[in-house]
């Protein structure tokens, strides 16, 4: 045997391309910090200014919400119940046309793909923005906003696991001759319905977060409130709210995660 | 049980003459439950370059014994000696040297899947490196050397850069034990080592385990369930039933009789 | 031939559970609807509006990209900058929230830190850091710092808690300390998993930097904001046509990086 084996846990190649993601990520990050208007006396202070937004915070204003919110918080989930419940009915065709495998038409596949990028690619606050801009504030713009923007999400996954399913009997449905429509209720739906279910809860549960801030930009819902009491510094309603919207976040995650348990 | 204790107390010793590597339990008892103990009262000493055997029906306590030795699991009370000191006082760093010589190998081999043959091998160095160099993977050369050197001998070199989990379950166990011995330990523990492997190979494994302790001059404690393996490659044999060590002497003297006192019943002897 | 009127079981039950629930949903959104006060007729005219909105919004004008270039960069720095700093702290805080390695007195602390983390929009981060440092990216950075912990730490702590102890079991057995096992028995079984963890953050981070400074911390949404104010659609445009592009090329990037760590 030689005189000395050495030995290194990765082959030159391996090193060059850890070495050259990680330089360039240093070399972003150096570029980040020189450039980013951060003023630090800004920052030395935040410890006392947050200290200082609790306290003004309490006590929480726990009156206000029979008045002023518990009929927005409904609100809030209307809007995400809605909303996601519209999205279903756009995403199933969606994503049928975006898998290959049901839809064997390449124009179809990638118009779907195209819709489902697009809805994922701008921001539920962005949609918000443009919905309020075409309906005017109020829950039509947030229940519009929260149904396009979960197309994609609720699109590409339910696309996905009909993809992945099992083509057996799907043959078998062809072989015996059944027509389209049957060949995607009896072939495809029992095998990929659990799958939907789970994710339309669990964007059910996403949509509950978004719903409760879209209201920031005029989109109805609870966030609406947290603007009015932020724009009149009434700091003890913000903390109800805060305290209102993690509460339901809460209940609703617990919720979804009981439900799903169940269904899979 | 009579004949038993009088056998353990027979003088037929096998050739496990005490060294400077050595093992001795002292009143060993265990409870997980207070007031049920899985581990009554153990004595035992082992030494020299002896391969011990530990027979015994499953969940009798053989693992939790080889557990308590390392303290993976901490025993009730007792002593422990490791070539001569005890080691159920010891805490923190104290308690990781004195693993440091103790190796054990495993049922499932334990090794990181994700990790390279190499790599897992020079896991039995962790002991003596700071974790810094650990996290860079700087070990000292002799240790890379040695570790070459127990790929030799347990015949996997070729394999040093695979993935542990390309192995099949005979190379992945022999990885284990070049792990254990590049602990440079004063005895060895091996926790059901052939039970998941094939007969061929687990015959293998307990002639891989009797090379090391001939060669490392180690006393080698081996828990099987099999108890013709056992029997075969074991200078001395020590049985166990419900917590107790039933049995202890060379293998020639273990009788049906003692076997239907260790596991019990008579039907599978046929 | 009483045989042919012998009552045979339906061939498929049928499952009125589901049918009630249908019923159910139907019902549900017809009062939803009412209550939200959604209807046809401001859905046709907000459709007749949304034409009319599309039209101002082409051609996208980019005559301002001197611009749109300085914020989307600002919103890419925030992105980069709150990413290191999440995903440094996220490794620790996981760890700590994992129960299979840590004790309770730990992982109860940990775990609670991660809900209110996750529990909360970024949006409403956005808005409490704007008032605690002011309006501009150090808000920005602080807030995706704390929606970074939200998801990494926690799908973290899960990723360690499935782990194989066994490894771990021989790396003590070897006498290793605790940091040793950690970087030998633990961090690989999980590395890969935080890594795609990790690139899926930095991607969505960016994502969210061109969307917190519609509150005022920092990046391209400022002047998203600011343009929908003025109905200067045709700059909306051409603000959605970059961050589209951006999060497009940060999609890709990241794809190849994950090639890297395998």
């Amino acid at each position: 045997m030689s005189a000395e084996r050495i030995w290194q846990r990765f082959t030159p190649a391996e090193r060059m391309a850890r070495f050259v993601v990680f330089l360039v990520a240093g070399i972003l990050l150096a570029w980040s910090f020189r450039t980013v208007e951060i003023i630090p006396e800004f920052l030395m202070d935040a410890p006392e200014q947050v200290a200082d937004l609790f306290k003004r915070m309490w006590p929480v204003d726990y009156a206000y919400y029979e008045r002023g919110v518990h009929a927005v918080l409904i609100e809030t989930l209307h809007i995400a119940t809605v909303g996601t419940i519209m999205t279903l009915g756009i995403a199933i065709p969606v994503g049928i046309m975006a898998a290959s495998n049901v839809c064997r038409v390449p124009a179809l596949n990638w118009l779907a793909t195209f819709i489902l990028v697009s809805s994922r690619s701008v921001n539920t606050l962005v949609w918000a923005l443009l919905f309020v801009a075409v309906f005017g504030p109020g829950t039509l713009a947030g229940t519009v906003t929260i149904a396009v923007r979960s197309i994609g999400f609720v699109g590409k996954l339910f696309g996905e696991a009909l993809e992945e399913s099992a083509p057996g009997p799907i043959e078998a449905l062809r072989a015996a001759g059944a027509p389209w429509i049957s060949v995607f209720l009896k072939g495809y739906w029992p095998q990929v319905s659990p799958a939907f279910w789970g994710i339309a809860l669990f964007r059910w549960d996403i949509n509950v977060r978004e719903s409760s801030v879209i209201g920031l930009v005029g989109a109805g819902g609870i966030g609406m409130a947290l603007d009015e009491a932020l724009n009149l510094f009434h700091w003890d309603r913000v903390a109800l709210i805060l305290v209102c919207i993690f509460a339901v976040v809460v209940i609703a995650e617990v919720f979804v995660t009981h439900i799903r348990k169940r269904i899979i | 049980m009579h004949k038993a204790t009088e056998s353990a107390s027979n003088s037929r010793r096998p050739a496990c003459s005490a060294g400077d590597k050595s093992l001795v339990v002292e009143n060993l008892r265990k409870e997980y439950t207070r007031g049920k103990p899985v581990l009554k009262n153990i004595n035992l000493t082992v030494a020299g370059q002896c391969t011990t055997a530990i027979i015994g029906p499953s969940g009798t306590g053989k693992s939790t014994l080889l557990r308590c030795i390392n303290r993976l699991i901490e025993p009730t009370s007792g002593r422990i000696l490791v070539s001569g000191q005890d080691i159920c006082t010891l805490r923190g760093a104290d308690l990781r040297a004195a693993r440091r010589r103790i190796g054990m190998v495993f049922q499932e081999y334990n090794l990181v899947e994700r990790l390279s043959v190499m790599e897992n091998v020079l896991c039995g160095r962790l002991g003596y490196i700071s974790p810094w160099r650990a996290w860079l993977r700087k070990f000292p050369q002799q240790d890379i050397e040695r570790a070459y050197d127990l790929l030799d001998m347990v015949g996997l070199t070729e394999f040093a850069r695979a993935r542990a989990d390309e192995l099949s379950g005979g190379q992945r166990q022999r990885v284990g034990i070049a792990r254990a011995v590049m602990q440079q330990p004063h005895i060895l523990l091996a926790d059901e080592p052939t039970s998941s492997l094939d007969p061929k190979t687990s015959v293998e494994i307990m002639e891989l385990l009797r090379e090391v302790a001939s060669v490392n001059d180690i006393p080698v404690l081996v828990n099987i369930h099999d108890v013709t393996l056992g029997r075969r490659f074991a200078d001395r044999v020590v049985g166990m039933s419900k917590g107790d060590v039933v049995f202890d002497g060379v293998p020639g003297d273990l009788t049906d009789e003692h076997l239907k006192l260790i596991y019990g019943g008579e039907d599978w002897l046929a | 031939m009483s045989t042919a009127t012998v009552a045979r079981p339906a061939p498929f039950a049928v499952n009125w559970w589901a049918r009630f629930g249908y019923l159910l949903a139907v019902l549900y959104c017809l009062y939803a609807l009412s209550i939200l006060d959604i209807s046809w007729d401001r859905l046709l005219a907000g459709l007749d509006n949304g034409a009319r909105f599309l039209g101002a919004m082409f051609p996208p004008e980019f005559k301002r990209w001197k611009l749109l270039i300085d914020n989307l960069l600002e919103s890419l720095q925030i992105a980069l900058i709150s990413s290191l700093f999440g995903v440094l702290i996220s490794l620790p805080v996981g760890l700590c929230a994992s129960r299979n390695l840590m004790p309770d007195w730990l992982t109860w602390p940990a775990r609670a830190f991660i809900a209110v983390c996750r529990s909360f929009h970024p949006v409403i981060f956005a808005i409490l850091f704007v008032k605690a440092v002011g309006f501009g990216p150090l808000a920005g950075i602080l807030t995706l710092i704390f929606a970074s912990i939200g998801f990494v730490a926690k799908l973290f702590a899960e990723a360690i808690e499935e782990i194989s102890l066994k490894p771990v079991e021989a790396a003590r057995a070897a006498g290793a300390p605790f940091l040793s096992v950690l970087s030998f028995a633990v961090l690989p079984q999980v590395l890969n998993r935080f890594i795609g963890f990790s690139t899926y953050q930095v991607d969505s981070n960016l994502r969210n930097s061109t969307m917190i400074g519609i509150v005022g911390a920092g990046g391209i949404g400022g002047t998203l904001a600011a343009a929908f104010q003025r109905f200067d659609y045709s700059f909306v445009c051409a603000i959605l046509l970059a961050i589209i592009a951006l999060i497009m090329v940060s999609e890709y990037v990241a794809v190849r990086v994950k090639g890297v760590f395998q």
